[in-house]
């Protein structure tokens, strides 16, 4: 492992981050930490994954879209933000893209993502989620 | 003025760091490789101050016949990058001391020199930024060019230093006042905030910032191997102390509980012995449930 590789998995694992196992066509919902003046409160942002960048690693990083009041809202949260305070897979998407921009142009029905109801999570054996 | 030296550096590559607070802080990450001094200038022979420090391992092999001299002559093991930095003649450090990443500390400003990255001959556009030609209205195969060069017949030339294309790149390049993030003495890395001239592998000098007053806090002459070996030595050497102390103490304290505890038992015996001549197995059981 090069130097630069090794000091970011000792940041991953500093951060100890429990991230869940989520992709694109997933909605999560995001805890972000907001500061009013000197006090903190989790703020949750929730909206359909629609790319995942860069790995798992310390520059991976998300988009999650919403439609908010009628206006489309995109967000980029960096994976391992400490501003990030939780991450909530609330339902499995099926879908055949990683990168799901095609739902930009569309809206209301035409944009919706069939749920995936036999989710397999990938590291802990089948069932063990459902 | 009290220069310090700098150190030399391999450029290793970028990264980014998230801190407490949220933010997160692109890095580059800077090795210092058995960086060692390698020479000392002096006023008396060479007419001004410095040190002459060597960074890398290099094979002897490959070292010319005069560079194996000079590094026999200080005793240190051929290297494969040699710089020297002018210093105040009252920060000259010893030939063959090894300077650590703990020469700066974090949050300090520094400055760092290095070599770009060659880019060729480039255009006027890529080398200063012109705009180049309009892409329609008459244009034809200039689009990127640099356009007039200047007058009319007076003054009939073009001027020196006029922008043209040209070589870029490959050049020294200094970028200042750049924030060291974290530093970690044990592998030899300095984190700075932000990009550094040069590409990944290639070696830049770092210096304390000139357009920023100098700490006070700094190390002079400079964080050196032997000194931080020495101040281990001695922080292990006061922490045997310590505990050879404290185990004598605690010795002191169990003798003295143990003296308290035979005499209250002597005590208890000539009690027992007061009260009934007879009945020695009482007494004893007595004595050792005092124990």
């Amino acid at each position: 492992m090069d130097l630069i590789a090794q000091i970011e998995a000792e940041q991953v694992a500093a951060l100890g981050k429990d991230l869940p196992d989520f992709k694109a066509g997933d909605t999560v919902r995001v805890g972000y930490k907001v500061t009013e003046g000197t006090r903190t409160r989790v703020q949750n942002y929730e909206g359909v994954c629609i790319a995942r960048k860069n790995g798992e690693g310390i520059a991976g990083s998300f988009t999650v879209r919403k439609i908010s009041f009628g206006e489309g809202v995109e967000r980029v949260f960096p994976l391992h933000s400490t501003n990030i305070d939780s991450i909530t897979v609330v339902r499995r998407g099926k879908v055949r893209r990683a990168k799901l921009y095609y739902l930009r142009a569309r809206r209301g029905k035409s944009a919706r993502i069939a749920e995936q109801t036999n989710y397999k999570s990938k590291a802990a054996p089948a069932g063990a989620e459902a | 003025m009290a220069i310090r030296s700098g150190v030399i550096a391999k450029k290793v590559g970028m990264t980014r760091l998230f801190m407490d607070d949220g933010k997160q802080i692109p890095v580059t990450v800077l090795q210092l490789d058995e960086l060692q001094v390698v020479a000392q200038r002096t006023a008396e022979k060479d007419g001004y101050s410095a040190v002459q420090l060597g960074a890398g391992a290099a094979k002897a092999k490959r070292t010319s016949q005069a560079m194996r001299g000079h590094f026999a002559v200080s005793k240190v093991a051929p290297k494969r990058k040699v710089a020297e930095f002018r210093v105040a003649p009252e920060n000259l450090i010893p030939v063959g001391e090894e300077i650590t990443a703990d020469h700066y500390f974090e949050g300090q400003f520094v400055d760092v020199s290095g070599t770009s990255i060659g880019k060729g001959f480039a255009g006027a556009m890529k080398r200063h930024n012109f705009s180049g030609l309009r892409a329609s209205h008459g244009v034809s195969i200039s689009h990127r060019s640099h356009g007039s060069t200047g007058q009319c017949q007076d003054p009939g030339k073009v001027f020196k230093g006029k922008k043209m294309a040209g070589h870029m790149g490959a050049a020294r390049v200094t970028t200042q006042n750049l924030q060291v993030v974290r530093t970690d003495a044990d592998r030899g890395l300095i984190m700075v905030k932000g990009a550094v001239p040069g590409s990944k592998g290639g070696w830049v000098t770092i210096r304390d910032a000139v357009k920023k007053p100098l700490p006070d806090n700094v190390i002079l002459p400079a964080a050196l191997k032997s000194a931080a070996e020495e101040a281990k030595r001695l922080a292990e050497e006061a922490a045997a102390a310590a505990e050879a102390e404290a185990k004598a103490a605690e010795e002191a304290a169990a003798a003295e509980q143990a003296a308290a505890e035979e005499a209250a038992l002597k005590e208890a015996e000539a009690d027992i012995a007061s009260d009934a001549t007879g009945d020695a197995d009482a007494a004893r059981e007595k004595k050792e449930g005092e124990e």
